[in-house]
């Protein structure tokens, strides 16, 4: 068992990066190699959004393109499906996925489904950038994890990085394609999670998972902040109960790299999903009727699901009992193992 | 040019009854007692206190993300207390402590909200308040609607719905205002214009000269006032809630008052806010301006205000003793209250959460 090298590729030069960090740098590199990239939402310029993660690019870009926009979700997400009719690239961001519900009307109507609607006349190269998931005590309906949402939303692409070297090269490849994608960032791992990052250009193609860990008994699937924790969780897994747990990070769940599912699940036949959305209809719901499908007969147990429950994200005092923590990660790992 | 509506770039000068120095405007006759303008007065004080000592719990780790009302207080209160508890419903944005508190919620109940704690949003059952809104606008819409179903049930009550400058750039404050206007619902729209959203700043967020001219766009009166004169907000708020108990349909008052702290207890404003704008608002101070006013009539005095502060620290303490005597926050607080009629999923999930069998 041996924890593979995350990223063999890496060029020759890296500097240490926060995931904050490495967003702004692909922000950075792609507008200025890009003048038809613009970045517009609340915040975004002066201050360099909540997170810092536009910090900078005013200055150096201009109130042209990037744009503190009047406080209002469905108009900065209606407003970018214009700007792209008229050739831009717009990036805009959502200060956090809870308010995405505001734009709603605009991505799931509109964005996502434009180039579908205008058969091919606009094509829609928009990013919609947001930070998601909990465990940072933010207030009221900041934290839930509305992926399924979008990723129920045909035309859209939705990725979630988990680490530094990921969420410069996929937003690089976000900006770059030419659908819309809702680029998922992990609140929790914004300024915790770091690593190596080329300075350079690069991309990490959307759509190809990543085996974090290699192992042998179980494998745990996740994506976004829930890899942090499923690697945590491996750890205690070794070294207290003697299991060797294989980590799948999907980066993308839309499109959903099947092969590399397939592959990881074929290499022990023991499968935990790792989500931080409810259980119903969340993402691993989709997971576990994909694997039934494509790799039935190398399920040697039912598929376990750890995920937050069938409610509401509560308040900051109860979270630590809603969002899965290390331990939940490792019950669920004893489960699928003591069948 | 063939346009019959046009801007004519002119901001109203916002209503005042009191000037910085506390000076009566001559002419004005004040909707507010003396000892309602000391209740008053009392209030934010109290309000002043709690944001001191929630920035310090915030700090201590104690206390979630918080904004705090220091600059605004009478804006809140002189609106708040134009109200009748009784009947009249105040639906909140979250900067509007002293509304919360004067519609009759405990501050240990407040408290309990930012500790992270769900008791903290059970509101007593007769509290005519809303839950605080997090989700920017979207109290707005929900204010038009009670306040149409007061009037459908002549309850005679009506609605003051609080919102910042920012909010009222989201859609859900232009639909309401439509429905309001269309419905002559009893609803008065309280717009705290504190010059900033996080760090947008007021002309960012619309190039209308005045938020408040917007109103007749909807089909009823708006009106600006000096949101840092308690008198002023108080006098302007009655006529508001005294038309639309009358029937006479909505009215949107835009309070100009400034944030004087940071947007809450995350924000940096030192990378946005220019201090000279901060220091020509110093001395306009809402609650220096009441003790003025108070003072030149005999009607306060440093002594007196002593005693009031240290009334209102032990006020604050004990409403923290209260506070922290409720019950810890448990896994089970998540499964109750979710639905009347809980699906068996996730009682199965409560019970493989709490460890027991369901
Ligand atoms: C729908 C929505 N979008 C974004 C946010 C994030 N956010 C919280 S407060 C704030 C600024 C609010 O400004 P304003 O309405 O003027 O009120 P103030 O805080 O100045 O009192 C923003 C953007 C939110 N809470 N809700």
């Amino acid at each position: 068992m041996t924890a593979t090298t995350n990223h063999a590729d890496t060029p020759a030069f890296t500097e240490t990066m926060t995931m904050i960090e490495a967003i702004r740098d692909a922000l950075t590199l792609e507008m200025a190699r890009d003048e038809r990239v613009v970045v517009l939402g609340e915040d975004v310029g002066v201050l360099g959004g909540v997170f810092r993660a536009t910090d900078g690019l005013q200055q150096r870009f201009g109130e042209r393109r990037v744009i503190d926009t009047p406080l209002a979700e469905g108009v900065i997400i209606g407003a970018a499906v214009g700007l792209a009719v008229s050739g831009l690239i717009p990036v805009p961001e959502l200060q956090f996925l809870g308010f995405g519900h505001q734009a709603f009307h605009q991505i799931g109507q509109q964005v996502a489904r434009f180039r579908f609607r205008s058969q091919g006349r606009h094509p829609m190269p928009i990013t919609i950038r947001s930070p998601f998931g909990g465990g940072v005590r933010t207030p009221e309906l900041h934290s839930d994890a509305f992926e399924a949402m979008y990723t129920n939303t045909p035309g859209l692409k939705v990725v979630t990085p988990a680490d530094a070297y990921d969420a410069k090269g996929m937003l690089l490849a976000a900006i770059r394609d030419p659908d819309p994608v809702l680029f998922l960032e992990p609140l929790r791992g914004y300024r915790l999670v770091s690593g190596e990052v080329p300075t350079g250009d690069y991309m990490v193609p959307l759509g190809r998972s990543n085996v974090v860990r290699e192992g042998d008994d179980v494998t745990l699937i996740a994506y976004s902040a829930a890899v942090q924790m499923c690697m945590k969780a491996a750890g205690v897994l070794s070294s207290e109960h003697g299991v060797s747990a294989h980590v799948l990070d999907l980066r993308s769940l839309v499109p959903l790299d099947v092969e590399g599912l397939v592959a990881a699940v074929e290499r022990t036949g023991r499968v935990v999903i790792v989500h931080e959305a409810p259980l119903t209809s969340g993402f691993g719901a989709e997971l576990a009727a994909t694997i039934q499908r494509e790799a039935f007969y190398s399920l040697q147990v039912p598929i376990e699901r750890v995920t937050a429950p069938d409610t509401p994200y509560p308040l900051g005092g109860t979270e630590d009992f809603y969002v899965p923590q290390i331990s939940d990660v490792v019950r669920g790992v004893l489960t699928a193992m003591e069948r | 040019m063939l346009a019959q509506f046009v801007p004519d770039g002119t901001a109203p000068s916002p209503i005042q009854y009191l000037a910085a120095d506390g000076a009566l405007a001559e002419g004005v006759t004040p909707s507010m007692s003396d000892d309602e303008v000391r209740a008053g007065l009392r209030l934010m004080m109290l309000t002043r206190a709690f944001d001191t000592k929630a920035m310090s719990l915030q700090r201590q780790g104690r206390f979630g993300t918080f904004s705090q009302v220091t600059g605004q207080e009478a804006s809140i209160v002189g609106s708040a207390s134009a109200l009748d508890p009784r009947i009249d419903w105040v639906v909140p944005q979250y900067r509007e402590l002293p509304a919360l508190l004067r519609q009759g919620l405990p501050l240990s109940s407040f408290m309990l909200y930012f500790m992270g704690n769900l008791a903290g949003s059970r509101i007593p059952d007769n509290v005519n308040i809303l839950p605080i809104q997090i989700s920017l606008a979207a109290q707005i819409p929900q204010a038009v609607g009670l306040a149409w179903g007061l009037q459908l049930q002549q309850t005679g009550g009506v609605v003051i719905v609080y919102f910042g400058d920012g909010a009222s750039s989201e859609g859900d404050f232009h639909e309401a205002c439509n429905l309001a206007g269309v419905l002559k619902a009893p609803v008065v729209f309280m717009l705290s214009n504190n010059g900033w959203a996080i760090s947008t700043p007021r002309h960012k967020q619309s190039a209308a000269t005045s938020l408040a001219a917007r109103a007749p766009g909807y089909g009823f009166p708006g009106v600006v006032v000096d949101g840092n004169d308690l008198l002023a907000v108080h006098a302007v708020t009655s006529e508001a809630v005294a038309r639309a108990r009358a029937g006479e349909g909505p009215t949107l008052i835009e309070s100009v008052t400034y944030r004087m702290g940071p947007h809450n207890t995350a924000d940096d404003p030192t990378r946005y806010v220019v201090a000279s704008e901060l220091d020509a608002w110093k001395p306009l101070d809402p609650i220096a301006r009441v003790q003025r006013h108070l003072t030149a009539r005999g009607l306060w005095s440093d002594d007196q205000c002593q005693v009031v502060e240290a009334e209102l620290s032990a006020e604050i303490e004990e409403a923290l003793v209260v506070a922290r005597a409720a019950p810890p926050p448990s896994a089970s607080q998540l499964f109750d209250h979710v639905y009347a009629d809980a699906p068996a999923t996730m009682l199965r999930q409560r019970a493989a959460r709490l460890g027991v069998t369901a």
